[in-house]
């Protein structure tokens, strides 16, 4: 074991031992000893226990076991408690090193070839687990006021209980807004930066403006939009082509220019017109960059409906429920807005970055197996 | 030009002994050193001739710490390849250049100096020697992109001079080097070889380049790779350019060219 | 600029410039004009001229789209000709969001590239965080802003830190992803060099990682100080900020007033140009000491 994993060792078994001397919990002012909750006391026994392993050999699943266990048993006595004392924050501080223990040695044992690459998603897995679970604690355990911070089960509860408003407004925001927003914006940048690459003049001027524009606040754009087209999505969708369209129009001429010389002397030797070196040469070797417009496009969709929904809107959409919950201080509703919206917005880009895989899977990016 | 005296030439730089090293690979293992039994002697200049998968750059990393053997022993100044980094005991010159851009060419040369805590005036004086060894003098203050490409190596041979160790490893120093730049780095390189009377383990896979520069060439064949020949060079110290076109010069070049073909190195 | 001058695309920009100026000049007077047909109708005017409608078309109060001459008009009344302590200059609006900017930009910066050290050095870390921190890319974590904004102010902190974290939270993913990458990117010879000279991992970083690193940096700054504007942006709309860039476009988009609109949108994108350029600036002058290929 390296000096870091003997320290984490040593440091989660000594706040174990801390959890038992300690008071552990109250409710209603009466102290709640730590023997009440027989799956905290098992965890904490086991981790002083776990010292031994600077005699003996002893297995990260072993830790990683007792992370579990620990966050399994903390967790299971949020129920019952109604402040967490100083036993209680120890267990956590406890379950929480062990869990970093576990990630440490089982990357340590990754690098040396001794565990298979796969095993390795657990880390980032334990890592989301171990931020959850300790700010289900905390939010709970601490009693931190609702309208600070809500704990992810009263979240939870809140989306799940609230599923056919959250469809109503994903529907607005995304099915309508973000879609055609991000086909009109892509499409029309696409098909412009064609038309401007016949011209080296346009090339020339354009470029750098539109690189320029990509990096302009274009979402302050949104309240002349709804002024524009109107509260409903139109307005919303016309900020999302305003903001998609130029990233594409940059990238695309961009690409259309990385095809080498000696393959477009090819194409001449075989007296190729302006059209087939353009769909057999330059738009596969722009795929990447195309695609590339693609993923950033993805998010800045996203934000651009939502952002403009600020401005103003029919009651419904996921950033008018964000701004209006969060004036009735309802933060667990806004929580579960960003939920779905961050879902929405990862498998948006994954989609994306799929089709990218399957179509450009002759570039070195994506033979490297990094996407 | 002389020589190191007999006396100097007894002791070992570099002593290797049933040296195997395989690689864990997703295909499978890959044995790239096998049994490798080998002596260089102080002052001793040694060429590592083969085809590529043979092994020779393998050799040279496991020298200098950078690989690690999976059997056999080796010393280097008589204690382990780790002990010998940490000593730094040898200067490695690397395929490319490998100067850090953002460096002037003295700069460049200093960085090794930075790192093993030399002074402002010795570093001065040291980069000032080392860059005239090269014939780089005038060239200190340009960045590594204004040099052509010869004159990069020279400066890179000049950064693993620059703290005086006694052991030279170098890995196909010009083999990105077109033939007539080449030429003339090879002679300036037996100058520098007489002049600092270092021991000098040399990766190539050109036959000339191993027979004019050696006092030994071990030849080396892949799969897995091993020692096939080891030549003791019989010309003289003293090897104008001329030295190559002489009978002596293209029986050993012949000999050479044997051992590769015994090592079945054409087939694939 | 200097580069867009040798490379003779100025005359081009200039060129572009002009046209969409142009372009603009006929879709405001295609848009308005119909507006002051109505007005006309309404008011019982007639007998107006074609040149007196276009003059009225182009002077309009609340145009569906103001001329350039108009934003510019505005935007030189509201910056040159008011006293910056008032709140009706642009230049006490747009110094507000500057600031929160600035703060959440380098605080943003500082502690990007400071976990991407840990990143690289951790092995652990990097296997725990890394996909989580280009997961939350692809997130519109802008969405967040109003709460924080309104959060903040409900625990009693309001004005510049809440803005500044939003910044500052927006900046931080790029430099993060950016420097990560920068810190990898020695080639396996610049490590093996180092490790001949038995390196420390300290001076594998001060000699070999950071400066190879730094066009990365310069990079991703770009991008996050333009993050960070529009963070900064975005934290002025919830209701109860009175000031910033962020807080004339809600105000103006509340009375109608595209005027107004028009003109803080252009003090935003002037803001914007003038970060980026800095950084650009900031990034010649190293790259120069560097000895980067001019």
């Amino acid at each position: 074991m390296s000096m870091l994993q003997r320290v984490l060792a040593a440091f989660a078994a000594g706040f174990a031992l801390l959890a038992l001397v300690f008071e552990f919990a109250s409710t209603e002012g009466a102290p709640l000893p730590v023997w009440e909750f027989p799956a905290v006391g098992a965890f904490l026994v086991l981790a002083i226990l776990s010292l031994v392993r600077f005699r003996l050999k002893l297995s990260f699943w072993g830790d990683g076991g007792l992370a579990a266990l620990g966050a399994m048993a903390l967790m299971l006595a949020l129920d019952t408690i109604q402040q967490a004392e100083a036993g209680y924050w120890f267990a956590l501080v406890s379950a929480w090193l062990f869990a970093w223990l576990f990630a440490e040695r089982l990357s340590g044992a990754i690098s040396k070839g001794k565990v298979g690459d796969a095993v390795g998603m657990l880390i980032p897995l334990v890592f989301g687990v171990a931020i959850l679970v300790a700010w289900e604690a905390i939010t709970r355990g601490g009693n931190v006021p609702k309208v600070l911070l809500p704990a992810p089960s009263g979240i939870w509860t809140m989306l799940t209980g609230n599923i056919p408003q959250i469809a109503a407004d994903f529907q607005q925001t995304f099915m309508k807004s973000v879609l055609a927003g991000y086909v009109l914006g892509c499409g029309s940048g696409f098909l412009v930066a064609i038309a401007v690459d016949r011209s080296p003049f346009l090339k020339r001027g354009l470029l750098p403006l539109g690189n320029f524009i990509s990096a302009l606040p274009l979402i302050g754009i949104a309240p002349i939009m709804v002024m524009w087209f109107g509260f409903d999505w139109p307005s919303k969708a016309a900020v999302v082509v305003i903001m998609t369209f130029f990233p594409m129009l940059v990238n695309t001429v961009a690409g259309l220019n990385v095809a080498g010389h000696m393959e477009r002397d090819l194409m001449r030797t075989y007296a190729s017109g302006y059209w087939s070196t353009l769909f057999k040469l330059r738009l596969p070797a722009a795929a990447p960059f195309i695609f590339n417009a693609l993923k950033i496009n993805s998010t800045l969709a996203l934000i651009g409906a939502i952002v403009a929904e600020f401005f103003g809107t029919p009651i419904v959409g996921m950033g008018f429920r964000i701004s209006s919950e969060i004036g009735k201080l309802n933060v667990e509703m806004v929580w579960a807005e960003i939920a779905v919206a961050a879902l929405a917005g990862s498998v948006f880009y994954w989609v994306v970055a799929l089709v990218e895989r399957a179509v450009t899977f002759w570039h070195p990016s994506v033979r490297g197996g990094r996407a | 030009m002389s020589l190191t005296t007999d006396g100097g030439k007894s002791v070992s730089v570099v002593e290797a002994k049933g040296l195997g090293l395989t690689f864990k690979t997703a295909d499978g293992d890959v044995i790239a050193l096998s049994d490798v039994n080998l002596d260089i002697r102080r002052g001793e200049f040694v060429s590592f001739i083969g085809p590529s998968g043979c092994g020779k750059t393998t050799f040279l990393r496991v020298i200098a710490d950078l690989e690690q053997p999976t059997s056999g022993t080796i010393t280097v100044n008589g204690t382990s390849p780790a002990d010998a980094r940490v000593n730094r005991s040898y200067g490695y010159v690397f395929q490319a250049p490998a100067l850090f851009p953002w460096r002037t060419i003295e700069k460049n040369v200093a960085l090794p100096l930075e790192i093993m805590g030399y002074g402002e005036a010795d570093r001065r004086e040291r980069i000032r020697k080392t860059l005239e060894l090269v014939n780089l003098e005038g060239f200190e203050k340009k960045f590594p992109w204004q040099l052509s490409g010869g004159m990069q190596q020279r400066a890179s041979i000049a950064r693993a001079l620059a703290f005086d160790a006694d052991l030279l490893l170098m890995d196909e120093p010009f083999g990105a080097l077109d033939e007539i730049v080449r030429d003339h780095l090879n002679s300036e390189l037996l100058k520098l070889w007489a002049a600092t009377q270092k021991t000098i383990a040399f990766v190539t896979h050109s036959i000339p380049e191993a027979v004019y520069l050696s006092t030994k060439i071990v030849v080396m064949s892949p799969r897995p790779g091993r020692v096939t020949d080891v030549i003791e060079s019989p010309l003289p110290a003293e090897r104008p350019l001329e030295i190559r076109e002489t009978p002596e010069f293209l029986a050993i070049a012949h000999r050479v060219r044997e051992g590769l073909r015994a090592g079945h190195s054409y087939e694939e | 600029m200097g580069k867009t001058w040798r490379d003779g695309s100025l005359i081009p920009i200039v060129i572009v410039l002009i046209g969409l100026i142009v372009v603009w000049y006929v879709a405001a007077i295609l848009m308005n004009w119909s507006g002051v047909s109505d007005f006309y109708q309404r008011t019982d005017v007639t007998g107006v001229t074609f040149g007196q409608q276009l003059n009225d078309v182009l002077n309009q109060d609340k145009p569906l789209l103001p001329a350039p001459h108009q934003i510019v008009a505005e935007f030189w009344k509201t910056t040159v000709e008011q006293a910056v302590t008032s709140k009706r200059s642009l230049v006490y609006h747009g110094w507000q969001t500057l600031s929160a900017t600035l703060l959440g930009f380098i605080m943003g910066t500082a502690f990007g590239i400071g976990l991407a050290v840990f990143i690289v050095h951790n092995q652990a870390m990097d296997r725990s965080l890394m996909p989580w921190i280009i997961a939350s890319q692809t997130v519109p974590i802008l969405a967040i802003a109003p709460m924080v904004i309104v959060v903040l102010n409900a625990v009693g902190i309001s004005g510049l830190i809440p803005k500044a974290l939003i910044s500052t939270y927006l900046s931080f993913f790029p430099v993060v992803v950016g420097m990560v990458k920068g810190f990898r990117s020695p080639e396996q010879i610049q490590l093996d060099l180092m490790r001949t000279y038995n390196a420390s991992r300290f001076e594998v970083f001060t000699k070999l990682r950071w400066p190879i690193a730094l066009p990365y940096l310069f990079t991703s700054m770009k991008v996050g100080v333009a993050a960070s504007l529009v963070g900064a942006i975005v934290g002025e709309l919830p209701a109860g900020t009175s000031n910033g860039i962020g807080a004339r476009l809600l105000a103006g988009s509340y009375y109608g007033q595209t005027v107004q609109i028009w003109s803080a949108l252009l003090a935003a994108a002037l803001l914007a140009g003038a970060l980026i350029a800095l950084v650009g600036i900031a990034e010649r002058v190293i790259n120069a000491r560097l000895g980067a290929r001019p």
